[in-house]
């Protein structure tokens, strides 16, 4: 059996993975320009501001994986969804949590299977030895042992393989995008799992040797900021924090994604979101929920929001009760005191 | 190119972000792929490659100004007439009526305060941030007063601007024009509230305009290194408590909720994982299913180890109240880690003041209301540890238990009463463990009035506690 080919680690490496000094070869670049990422990414009603777009086109050219950060609801996952649509590439997903392991993020001997192959071969074996003709399948003198070996090789094949996200991506002949979403979520110790394939994109088997990307995968990780990170995961990352949107572009954001929004409502609702975030609150209202604040409004028909709408549907916003009393303080009763 | 970039990685690292080798092969290779005459590019590429946590933004900020400042013609001292690009667009409401008054922005010396504070305004009125821009270099010229090789910082001179400028009234004298643009005359609250947030927004851009051009014109005259030193701010989670300006203090605020949660979740996690139990029969044998019956892989119960119980005592007078504060809400911020939190405070009387951090949501609001609402002044509001020691004591030593962590903080000057150590002692005797914790350096302890030696000794050991760092430091070791 030739169980791995040409991803054997002894079989001289494609050329195309790795440049010099250790740079992995990008391959031909995806963007051509920091304005085309941008320009890309609207088309498929991401708005990048030029500090996205420049990671962007950088994690391209580098071939570096990105962490992106932010609170929640800031459009990480959308972005990496976004890049994945405009480059054409398949999104893979791994969905860090805690109590992730090697079985579920790497690969997984389907030990079933094996068990299966094994019975199967000793029926074939108990047969063979009944029929009392030893030279029937493994030759004379040693067949046990080398039909051990035979079926050792047979069960730490490819077929009895179970990929998982990681070496899925690494596998993939196709152009992919490989998002490992809230790796903060794991535990420190899980996270060297990850060093490996996003420093030299390569998956290490013990039975099986290396297996080396086709293709270099556009990497995005998330992490919503639980816990610090390892030096050693940063190290390997371009950095991109994701904060909430200046004024114009919440706006903009909310006239591309809800539809049936006028001008002039988008603009009230990003100044009274960028309002709301000036206050001392638990929990800031996200992105997410600013679009699902501006489709309610277009749902029950508002053109301008007054003081009394907005305290009746402040809730979609804010999550917290003692969040929404203070809201409502404020944004009624601000300016009262010296009219 | 590389001379540069290395001269730029020693500054962060000065200003203590730690950049690692590797991390500096990156940006190296990275500014091959941007196109080094756009400024911001430069900027988002060595960002990305080197500042790794959200915290250090700031600070790398600050060093890319001063270090890549702009440098060239038009950012000579002298001022130039800025030519007015007409109107940046705009979304304001309150636009329109101030069009067509944007005429030249620069127009020299010739104008006196009264007619510059009225052009700012209306370009503030008008959102023009190119005319706003230009007014901002004028206002520095004519009101910082700089003089070439004075040693003051930055921030007197933009103190002394923004005292000529008088931004309160000016957002008064916005307000009002907005009020009287509206239909009605007359503004509702919402709109109200709207108007005054979009005008801090452009004020709170004229003021950073102001401080580009400040330190622009600072690195015009001392050069960008000896800058780079004086303008280096501490990284939030290494401000001293005890001397943290108002600034300071508002962005440790903002530090120390992300830290509570990771606190609290680090926490779980290891109180979870630390120890393996017992074996688990049932786990295992239901695990075993699968592999055939034989227990391939065996599971172990989880020890479920006592949550310690935390008593807070926190002399909260002057000098040590920022630092008191800030442990009571980190301690209380994750009391779900502790079996039982009970927080003390005072100065020269004591008060328990658990009761203000019960059924709130909020932690900071308990901890504004302890300053306002506990009984803690004895006699002269001045720190008596002795005399809040023994009432201590009197009322509340019964309920200390082997379980109990008593933790003291606070500075130990006494202004001369008696230290009544004894009680440290007997709580001591009573208590799991006694620490203290001390905003002062170690260098401090012991001289002038403080008396920290004589209730050292009955401690189990005593920390320095000077920054944010040291307080996630001694919490995590105490849970």
């Amino acid at each position: 059996m030739s169980p791995a080919g040409d991803k054997d680690g002894d079989e001289p490496r494609p050329p195309d993975t790795t440049g010099m000094l250790g740079f992995p070869d990008p391959g031909p670049p995806l963007f051509s320009s920091v304005t085309e990422v941008r320009e890309r990414l609207a088309a498929v009603g991401y708005l990048a501001d030029d500090g996205i777009a420049g990671v962007v086109h950088l994690a391209d050219r580098l071939a570096k994986p990105v962490l992106v950060e932010g609170p929640a609801g800031t459009g990480k996952t959308e972005l990496a969804k976004s890049v994945a649509r405009v480059t054409g590439s398949r999104l893979i997903r791994l969905q860090c949590y805690e109590g992730l392991d090697e079985s579920k993020a790497l690969y997984e001997w389907n030990y079933k299977k094996q068990l299966l192959r094994i019975q199967a071969q000793r029926v074939v074996d108990d047969d063979g030895s009944q029929a009392a003709s030893p030279s029937a399948r493994d030759g004379v003198g040693d067949g046990s042992t080398s039909s051990w070996r035979d079926l050792e090789e047979d069960i730490f094949s490819e077929e009895f393989l179970l990929t998982r996200p990681l070496l899925e991506a690494i596998r993939s002949s196709d152009p992919v995008v490989l998002l490992v979403d809230e790796v903060d979520r794991v535990e420190l110790e899980t996270e060297a799992l990850l060093l490996e394939v996003l420093s030299e994109y390569q998956v290490s088997i013990p039975e099986l040797g290396t297996i080396r990307a086709q293709q270099i995968p556009l990497v995005f990780l998330t992490s919503n900021n639980t816990r610090e990170l390892s030096e050693a995961l940063k190290r390997r990352c371009l950095y991109l924090h994701l904060d909430y949107p200046s004024l114009e572009r919440e706006r903009d954001i909310v006239l591309t994604r809800v539809p049936g929004v006028t001008e002039e409502l988008a603009d009230q609702i990003a100044r009274i979101v960028r309002s709301l975030r000036t206050l001392e609150l638990k929990k800031y209202p996200s992105v997410s929920e600013t679009l699902d604040w501006a489709r309610t409004l277009v749902v029950l028909g508002v053109e301008s929001i007054d003081a009394e709408q907005a305290k009746a549907t402040l809730h979609v916003l804010l999550k917290y009760r003692s969040d929404l009393e203070r809201a409502a303080k404020e944004l009624a009763v601000a300016g009262e005191d010296r009219a | 190119m590389l001379d540069v970039l290395t001269g730029f990685i020693g500054e962060l690292r000065a200003a203590g972000l730690p950049v690692s080798l590797t991390e500096s092969i990156d940006a190296a290779e990275a500014v091959h792929h941007i196109p080094l005459e756009d400024r911001d590019a430069l900027k988002y590429a060595l960002a990305a490659t080197l500042v790794k946590s959200s915290s250090h933004w700031k600070a790398f900020e600050t060093a890319f100004e001063v270090y890549f400042s702009m440098r060239g013609p038009q950012y000579e001292f002298g001022d130039e007439s800025s030519s007015p690009d007409g109107d940046t667009d705009s979304d304001s409401e309150h636009r329109g009526q101030a069009q067509g008054r944007a005429q030249g922005g620069g127009g020299g010396e010739s104008l006196s305060s009264e007619e510059l504070a009225e052009m700012l305004f209306r370009a503030l009125l008008s959102a023009n941030d190119a005319q706003v821009a230009a007014l901002a270099r004028q206002a520095v010229s004519r009101f910082a007063g700089m003089e070439p090789g004075r040693p003051v910082g930055g921030t007197y001179y933009l103190y002394r601007t923004l005292r000529n400028l008088d931004l309160d009234r000016v957002l008064e004298r916005l307000m009002e024009a907005a009020r009287a643009a509206a239909p009605e005359g007359q503004l509702t609250p919402l709109e109200d509230r709207l108007a005054r947030d979009e005008f801090k927004s452009r004020l709170d851009r004229l003021r950073r305009e102001l401080e580009d051009e400040i330190r622009r014109r600072l690195v015009a005259d001392r050069g960008t290194e000896a800058l780079a030193r004086s303008l280096r701010k501490p990284l939030p989670e290494e401000i001293d408590f005890m001397h943290a300006t108002r600034d300071e203090l508002a962005s440790l605020r903002r530090a120390i909720h992300p830290l509570t949660r990771k606190l609290a979740v680090r926490l779980a996690r290891k109180r979870r994982h630390g120890r393996k139990g017992p074996l688990d029969f049932r786990s295992t044998m239901r695990h075993s299913l699968s592999t055939g019956g034989v227990p391939v892989d065996p599971k172990f119960r989880y020890p479920r180890p006592a949550k310690p119980e935390i008593i807070v005592i926190a002399d909260i007078s002057g000098s040590v109240a920022s630092f008191a504060r800030f442990t009571l809400h980190l301690v209380h911020a994750i009391s779900s880690q502790f079996s039982k939190v009970r927080s003390f405070v005072f100065i020269d009387g004591i008060d328990e003041v658990t009761r203000f951090f019960e059924n709130v949501d909020d932690v900071a609001d308990a901890v504004h209301r302890i300053n306002t609402e506990a009984d803690v002044v004895w006699v002269d509001g001045h720190s008596d540890y002795g005399h809040a020691l023994s009432v201590f004591w009197e009322r509340w030593g019964e309920e200390i238990t082997p379980r109990s962590s008593v933790l003291l903080l606070g500075d130990a000057r006494n202004n001369y009463h008696a230290s009544q150590a004894w009680v440290i002692q007997e709580i001591r005797h009573r208590a799991r463990h006694v620490y203290w914790l001390n905003p002062e350096p170690r260098a401090y302890w012991g001289t002038g009035d403080s008396i920290l030696g004589e209730y050292a000794v009955h401690c189990d050991d005593v920390f320095e506690c000077r920054n944010l760092r040291q307080l996630e430091h001694f919490v995590t070791e105490l849970a």
